[in-house]
This record gives structure tokens, sequence and C-alpha cells, in this order.
């Protein structure tokens, strides 16, 4: 805690997020917690209104799909999701791999963490491709 | 740390010697997470439509209805853990944190529970006439 009194201000402080130069690295770190954290606060609640809503007959299923259909919403957190998704599953699958002690040389890391949003946006932009074609 | 004190055991302080335990389970969770959710998706895109009778029906097969229960076991046992991890190092009052930690732990179980009674209604009472 940074002190009111002025007494206490030549302690040091730990350097906080503006301070760094924002490298890839930064950003995997920062997107895993945000994608898990949006996943679990936004992601699952409505999955689990979506089975309520199934099980609790067709009227509840209509109600479910009338605010889904509200202005696309639902499309867009669905794509947000499948965002979400496949960048904590990537970025995940490296830290899986980081937990083995691999991966730690400057290079290497810069490069994987580089390819894990990459490869999320191009998986998700694969699935909705995918179900565009199928559906629409 | 070593083992602490003798006196620092009587008064809890040191380590609660089960500091590995959220670590492990946060991975073993994301490996099941990893299937499961895969699962759901790729069964999600393949569906033909998404008709409440179709969904019904999809639903009540033993072979979806067991993985759907397990995935949401698996994702609030995960999410419990991560959402705690983010309470513990945004949150520094220990009372609000204490209490958001429970808020948190009702929120996973209750939702957990929903979700599973749901699934389990939808695959036990079948297909609505």
């Amino acid at each position: 805690m940074a002190g009111a009194s002025g007494s206490e201000s030549n302690r040091p402080l730990s350097p906080h997020l503006q301070v760094y130069k924002w490298g890839p690295h930064m950003l995997v770190s920062i997107l895993h917690r945000v994608t898990g954290d949006g996943m679990a606060l936004v992601g699952v609640p409505l999955l689990v209104w979506w089975l309520y809503a199934i099980s609790a007959g067709p009227e509840s299923y209509e109600y479910f799909l009338s605010w889904f259909n509200f202005y696309y919403l639902g499309y867009i957190i669905l794509v947000g999701m499948s965002f979400a998704f496949f960048e904590h599953m990537f970025s995940g699958l490296r830290h899986f791999v980081m937990d083995a002690g691999a991966g730690y040389e400057l290079q290497t890391n810069k490069m994987w963490s580089v390819a894990v949003p990459l490869a999320a946006v191009i998986t998700t932009g694969s699935m909705w491709l995918y179900i565009v074609f199928k559906n629409f | 740390m070593g083992s602490g004190t003798n006196i620092g055991r009587v008064r809890g302080l040191g380590s609660a010697q089960e500091g590995a335990h959220h670590w492990v389970m946060q991975r073993v969770t994301a490996v099941s997470n990893l299937l499961l959710v895969l699962w759901l998706v790729f069964s999600l895109i393949r569906l033909p439509n998404y008709e409440h009778e179709l969904i019904i029906q999809w639903l009540s097969s033993p072979l979806v209805a067991v993985p759907m229960m397990l995935m949401l076991v698996s994702i609030f046992w995960h999410l419990r853990i991560g959402l705690q991890v983010l309470i513990e190092d945004y949150v520094p009052d220990h009372g609000v944190r204490f209490g958001l930690i429970i808020l948190l732990n009702f929120f996973a179980i209750g939702g957990a529970a929903l979700g599973i009674f749901s699934v389990a209604k939808i695959a036990f009472t079948g297909v609505v006439a």
C-alpha cells in the first residue's frame, strides 16, 4: 500500500502494468486470465441458462431464444466466447509445456506467445465460417 | 520455510500443507475441460438445427447427457479455482475476500447443481409430447 503519509514514500514500489514494455508474452498471460474469467462469468452462466431453459419446456426455451436473437446479442456473445475458449485452450496448452520446464528460451517463448493468439483467431474464424456455410 | 516452530503451528501459521492441491486440480480439470468442451463444440456445430424438440432428443441420449454432466463438474471445478485466484490477487481486504470466496463457492456449486439437474430432467423425462 502506498501510504498517504509522505514518510513511507521512499519504499520501493512494485512496477505495474503500464511500466513494462508490451510484448507477446505479456499479452498472452493477460489474455489467459481475461478469457478464463470471462468464460466463467459470462459463458458458463449462459450455458446453464440454456440447459435450464431446455429442461423447463418449449416456452422457456423460446424466452431464451428471444434474448439470444435480440439484435444478434447471442451471436456476439458466442463469437466472443468461442474466441475466449480457443485462446484459453491454446494458452493452456502452452502452460502445460512450460509446466514441464520447456519453452523458456527467449526466442522460443516469444514465438509460441505469438502463435497462441494467432491460432485462436484462425480456429475461431474457421469454426464460424463452417457454421455460416452450414446454416445460412 | 521448513516445517515451522511448534508455537507457530499451534497458532496456525506457516504452510497449510495443501498448497499443491489446487495447482494439481487446476491442471487435472484443464485436461478434462479440453476433452469435454471440445466434444461440446463439435457436437453443437454439427447439429442440424436448434429446435427444442431436437435438442431434447439429443440431450436424452446417455452418450450426450453423461459427458454434459461431467463437463459441468469439470468446468465449475476449474472456474472455482480460477476465480478464487482472481479474488486473492485483486481483493486486498481479508474480510471482503473471505466473503467473495464464499459467494464464489455458492455460485460454483449452485450453478453446477442447476445444470446437472436440468440435464438429468431432460434425460429422464425424455421427449416432450
